[in-house]
């Protein structure tokens, strides 16, 4: 699977063109799980959405297996929905309240033509609800009956009934208890080492990324500025941002949580609607020089996979 | 089915109204077997008498007589006929269409948007009365045309409403996973938004009967609705307008048949409200649990011995 999200923007209401994410360039192997970090607004949703064909593309190509999915028409999609998959950030809202579970997870299957209804559906239903840790009569409640994290393993049995062999994962466990957290993350993995699914994995929670996925990439005001493995990233992180981010991961040890240090950067992310020409991270760089105010970095491979977007590395 | 008549008659106030509609229904139904005279026949001799409660009531004419002494109580059930059907069909047909029109407006978006709801502006631009007896003189009055002309004049209002729902409604999550998931548009409108909108729009909807049953009044009144010798409750407030200080009853008793009306289909409709919403009514089965539990608590309570 190839994804060459490039230069995706969308029209703003003022007939701006706000360029939300550009140049962003991955590959996601089957079976495997790439990790999007950002801060809020960075464009890690819109890029999800974006691969998925939810957001309109302005530049750039999408591959999925080897077929270009850039300009699919809305009915060439339909078939392509069966094999991507989103999972919701917010448990609460993406269920539709008026109806019953085994509808919303037996509605993929009725919508593509895989059951005539959802009670000819039940057995695949009461199959999938278990598979995500449901118990079987799930199926007759309404979704206010659930807490945040059965609503969550809901999402997830819908997203699975098609069998899709990728699936974007926009923050799932960003709403939940942190101890339900790791219980849906679990589950995630699971489901990829059963079914080889590959997620893109989107979070702003470094620890929950590290866990699950193998690579991970970071995004900074629209665009990647660091993608590597997981080990990689969080040992020898090269660009500036990253580095400020780890370091801003508590440590679970009093003693050295006191004598860390924290890299912070002052100053605010470029506005979105007019970016600086150059590295979009110069108004808060430590290390900017000249050539950052002129020419933004390119994404390069500084040896085993480890890709950076700075001048200065 | 059962279960449901079941929780029908557990919420008394849904029960009650669904009674007196029903009621209703079968009053205009048989109206010429239960009414003790004929809508039209005139008593001369008995003009303006009043209820049977009043001095110089009678039991002959129990809720008393019109200016031509014709029977009141006997115009109230046949004016029923004409009240509930123009209220029933109007909200039916103009719910309908501005319904779909707003879904139209609300989901497609863009340039079918802007067409719809600029239609909508101009039509409310112009007074709706006054287009309505346009219409009425040009085709001329009968019930079938004041039903068009009012469902013309109405259905702008569901439009708005519906469209500025959608709006909402198409932006939450469950909206975009049905879309994900490879819903036909068609789909997504009618299992994931329409749903949603059942409590505004039939809060509307019960708004807008009452509206109906008193603008087919003021068109009867006009002389441009329901054509005497028929009657309508409408047409019989409006009549009897003239004689409001002199013979009360004339006004109050069709009025009091309208609220009658309005007040039953709005205990309908919220309780229907109620069902149809998986969450209220599962606090309305708790609810109901509780009560039966502290009716048998009493008991209970008196057995444990207090501290």
């Amino acid at each position: 699977m190839r994804f060459d999200a490039g230069r995706s923007g969308f029209w703003g209401q003022h007939r701006m063109q706000v360029h939300a994410v550009e140049d962003v360039s991955f590959a996601i192997m089957s079976g495997e799980t790439l990790g999007l970090v950002g801060e809020s607004g960075s464009g890690k949703s819109t890029t999800g959405r974006a691969i998925l064909r939810r957001v309109p593309l302005s530049e750039g190509r999408i591959f999925f297996k080897g077929c270009d999915i850039t300009h699919a028409t809305a009915s060439a999609l339909r078939p392509l929905r069966r094999h991507m998959q989103l999972v919701f950030q917010d448990p609460y809202a993406s269920l539709n309240p008026r109806m019953r579970i085994r509808d919303i997870v037996a509605e993929p299957l009725v919508v593509h033509g895989m059951a005539a209804s959802s009670r000819a559906a039940e057995a695949k239903v009461i199959e999938l609800l278990h598979r995500v840790g449901l118990p079987p009569d799930a199926g007759r409640r309404y979704p206010h009956a659930f807490s945040g994290g059965q609503r969550q393993r809901v999402g997830i049995a819908r997203a699975l009934a098609l069998n899709p062999e990728f699936i974007v994962a926009d923050e799932p466990v960003s709403a939940l208890d942190v101890s339900i957290r790791a219980q849906i993350v679990n589950l995630l993995q699971d489901l990829q080492k059963d079914l080889g699914i590959a997620y893109l994995f989107i979070a702003h929670d470094l620890a929950v990324v590290r866990h699950i996925s193998q690579r991970i990439a970071i995004m900074y005001a629209g665009k990647i500025v660091e993608l590597a493995g997981r080990t990689e990233i969080y040992a020898k992180p090269l660009h500036p941002y990253t580095q400020a981010l780890l370091s801003a991961v508590p440590v679970p040890d009093p003693k050295i949580q006191r004598v860390r240090r924290r890299t912070t950067h002052a100053g605010e992310p470029p506005n979105p609607l007019d970016p600086p020409p150059g590295c979009r991270f110069q108004s808060r760089c430590p290390h900017r020089t000249g050539q950052c105010r002129l020419h933004p970095p390119p994404l390069e491979d500084r040896g085993g996979g480890h890709f950076v977007a700075c001048w200065n590395v | 089915m059962k279960s449901l008549l079941d929780e029908l008659w557990r919420d008394k106030a849904g029960s009650t109204g669904i009674v007196m509609v029903v009621a209703l229904i079968l009053m205009a139904a048989a109206a010429p077997l239960i009414a003790p005279y004929s809508p039209t026949t005139q008593d001369l001799r008995a003009r303006l008498a009043p209820p049977v409660w009043e001095d110089n009531g009678s039991w002959k004419h129990i809720l008393g007589t019109d200016h031509l002494g014709r029977d009141v109580l006997s115009r109230v059930i046949h004016g029923s006929r004409v009240s509930l059907t123009v209220g029933a069909a109007v909200v039916l047909i103009a719910g309908t269409f501005g319904v779909i029109l707003g879904l139209v407006a609300g989901y497609r978006g863009g340039r079918t948007d802007s067409f719809i709801m600029r239609w909508i502006d101009t039509q409310v631009a112009f007074p709706g009365l006054l287009i309505a007896l346009i219409i009425l003189a040009v085709i001329g009055p009968s019930m079938l045309t004041v039903v068009l002309v009012l469902s013309l004049n109405g259905w702008m209002v569901y439009g708005r409403l519906t469209r500025g729902a959608v709006l909402s409604v198409r932006q939450t999550a469950y909206v975009e996973a049905a879309e994900m998931v490879g819903c036909s548009s068609v789909r997504v409108v009618f299992r994931h938004i329409l749903p949603n909108l059942t409590s505004p729009l039939l809060t509307l909807a019960i708004l807008e009967f009452a509206r109906i049953v008193l603008a087919e009044a003021a068109l009867s009144f006009l002389g441009m609705g329901i054509q005497p010798p028929a009657t309508s409750w409408g047409l019989d407030v409006a009549t009897g307008k003239n004689y409001m200080f002199r013979a009360w009853w004339l006004v109050t008793f069709p009025g009091v048949a309208i609220s009658i009306t309005v007040l039953a289909v709005n205990l309908v409709a919220s309780w229907m409200r109620l069902i149809s919403d998986p969450q209220e009514r599962e606090k309305q089965f708790a609810r109901q649990m509780r009560a039966l539990r502290k009716k048998h608590a009493p008991q209970g309570l008196q057995e444990t011995p207090s501290l």
